[in-house]
């Protein structure tokens, strides 16, 4: 794992990629932070980092598409699955590679609220709460990112995939509110959602009959349910929605709140995307 | 050392390994020949690891591949059919990095590579990027990989392509140094590759093991019966009839020679007659001519041929274009 790890840390400060997304990533944080701060002279650094939520969806897609992908299009990916460590170890060391690039724009924004200091009272505490939602959210999207670049051959088509996945999550507070509150309309909503999820059934199974009983159960289940407590469906959509809308959980931190809740959300988000990249890449050798 | 049983690899409806079994045992160099498409290099990921087998089994030193993949893995050098090379790097952090993969102390790691440069000759080109190295060098590098950290088993899967002379009969003492202390499987589907330097042969056909043995008894088993081809000037009734009357002619092809009035025929016979004196004698009393007599065995390449044949058609390519007829 520890090869696995100085390798990918190396590669990523050895070529233009690395580079690129941390100055990026500052100088986008030193444009918004010279305008919110030094010319606004306004005291709270989220302010900075709520504002540039949006570089994770070019940085992160740019930092992970490779990581896996390029293994095997070039066929490395066979040194790595022959020698002797275990999957979990190349997937971990792959990914704290990915958080320790991560890691080097953090520390250097870590800097700017005692820039701030200097002109005024700042809470460090609430500063520095909300940089760590910040990480956490980072290395969020970056172990989705990475479990897309397993999926796939292609470094484009993994770029492509994980800036559609992070667009949705971005959008996700605007789409949820297009959808009704009421019982009625979260089930036939996920009604659909249910006909809809057969497709995918069918392209895994490629068995009409396995297809046809996953909708029906499906149906079957939202029907009794919605029939026995409809109080459970007002608002269902929202809260759903709101279960894969990864950048509100920021929000917590960046009110200065220690969120517990948006911790575990977090590492259980990473946990997650982690353990489907170890069986995107188990699954390919069993087809 | 090694223990395959009953392997299956289906991709879809094609089966590309189709229950294999066979073991290797150790200090040997082994060879897989078959043609292209014969499931050779399914064989060796699915014995690696890299792949898993439909069923079956494969055990390494013991460790079964799929229940204990480290420590199975752990025994194995491997060096695919194209070399595993990050073009961005040099040999030298190369070999490092993958020093590192095999878990080798790193007290271990400076002179171990040393002694692998030298052996597989990359010395020279330590400090060069991979990305602008030629096909040999690259394949060189595969297997200095490959026989890092000096595991029991090294598996090598068509190690000679893409070198030129010179350079095959380098890696072939390479190889040959090697088995004198490590399991060495090797694949190929050329011929003279594998008679060179195995001490053993495995032909696979198909997906399916269509012979397993030394290279002498081989050449042995299919001596069984031999071919003697003839140039006769008679009258093909007469000349039927002549080969009729001896004993141990199993088979015989008559076609018209190209020369005027005469006949070629091809016997195959038994090896315990030798049927050319009482041949002679035959055509001579029936002052049939013999223009031509010659007794032709079995070469290791007919064995290959004739055991990878098309089992469909139940002929291969190479004989059926010979016949003529």
């Amino acid at each position: 794992m520890s090869a696995i790890y100085h390798k990918e840390v190396k590669g990523f400060l050895s070529s233009m990629i690395g580079y690129v997304c941390i100055a990026f990533l500052l100088a986008v944080t030193g444009i918004y932070f010279t305008a919110y701060h030094l010319q606004a002279a306004y005291p709270r650094f989220s302010f900075t980092l709520q504002g540039i939520l949006f570089v994770f969806l070019i940085a992160v897609p740019v930092l992970t598409m490779r990581v896996l992908a390029e293994e095997r299009h070039q066929k490395t990916d066979q040194l790595l699955l022959t020698s002797p460590v275990s999957i979990t170890g190349i997937v971990l060391g792959k990914y704290l590679a990915l958080v320790t690039i991560f890691l080097i724009p953090i520390i250097i924004i870590a800097l700017y609220p005692l820039i701030l200091m200097q002109f005024g009272t700042v809470s460090l505490p609430m500063a520095y709460t909300s940089l760590a939602g910040f990480f956490l959210l980072g290395c969020c999207f970056l172990a989705i990112g990475m479990y897309l670049s397993s999926v796939t051959e292609s470094q484009v088509i993994a770029a492509v995939l994980t800036f559609l996945v992070l667009f949705v999550c971005y959008v996700i507070p605007g789409i949820s509110s297009f959808f009704p509150e009421t019982a009625s309309a979260s089930f036939y909503i996920l009604l659909i959602a249910a006909v809809v999820l057969t497709l995918p059934v069918y392209c895994m199974t490629h068995y009409t009959l396995s297809t046809l009983l996953f909708g029906l159960m499906a149906g079957l289940l939202l029907t009794v349910f919605y029939i026995t407590v409809p109080s459970l469906y007002e608002g269902l959509v929202q809260k759903l929605l709101y279960a894969f809308d990864i950048s509100s959980h920021f929000s917590e931190f960046a009110a200065g709140v220690l969120d517990v809740t948006g911790i575990v959300y977090y590492l259980s988000m990473i946990g997650v995307c982690l353990f489907l990249t170890v069986q995107s890449i188990q699954k390919r050798r069993w087809s | 050392m090694i223990e395959v049983s009953n392997l299956v690899k289906c991709y879809g409806n094609h089966t590309a390994v189709d229950h294999l079994t066979f073991s290797v045992s150790e200090g040997q160099i082994y060879g897989f020949l078959g043609p292209n498409g014969a499931g050779k290099s399914t064989t060796m990921n699915i014995m690696t690891g890299y792949l898993a087998p439909t069923s079956g089994e494969v055990r390494i030193g013991g460790h079964n591949i799929l229940e204990e993949p480290e420590k199975a893995r752990k025994c194995i050098g491997y060096l695919p059919e194209v070399p595993p090379l990050y073009p961005d790097m040099t040999v030298l952090e190369y070999l490092r990095f993958a020093a590192g993969l095999k878990q080798i102390p790193k007290k271990e790691w400076t002179a171990m590579i040393c002694e692998i440069m030298e052996l597989t000759g990359i010395t020279d080109i330590q400090n060069r990027l991979i990305r602008n190295l030629s096909k040999g060098y690259r394949q060189r590098i595969g297997l200095a990989q490959a026989v890092l950290g000096y595991p029991p088993i090294i598996i090598l899967d068509e190690p000679m392509a893409g070198l030129d002379p010179r350079q095959i009969i380098e890696i072939r003492d390479l190889i040959r140094s090697l088995g004198k202390k490590h399991t060495v499987i090797l694949s190929s589907h050329i011929l003279s590759e594998i008679s060179a330097v195995c001490d053993h042969i495995m032909i696979i056909s198909h997906g399916k093991l269509a012979a397993s043995d030394t290279p002498e008894n081989l050449s042995r088993l299919m001596q069984g019966s031999c071919t003697l081809e003839l140039t006769v000037r008679t009258e093909k009734n007469s000349l039927e009839h002549i080969l009729t009357l001896p004993d141990g002619v199993l088979a015989y092809e008559l076609s018209p020679s190209p020369e005027a009035g005469a006949w070629d025929v091809s016997i195959r016979m038994d090896e315990v007659y030798d049927l050319r004196e009482t041949l002679f004698y035959l055509c001579a009393e029936r002052h049939a001519v013999i223009l031509k007599m010659q007794l032709s065995r079995m070469s290791l390449e007919d064995v290959f041929l004739e055991l990878t044949q098309d089992p469909d058609t139940g002929k291969n390519p190479a004989k059926s274009t010979k016949g003529g007829n």
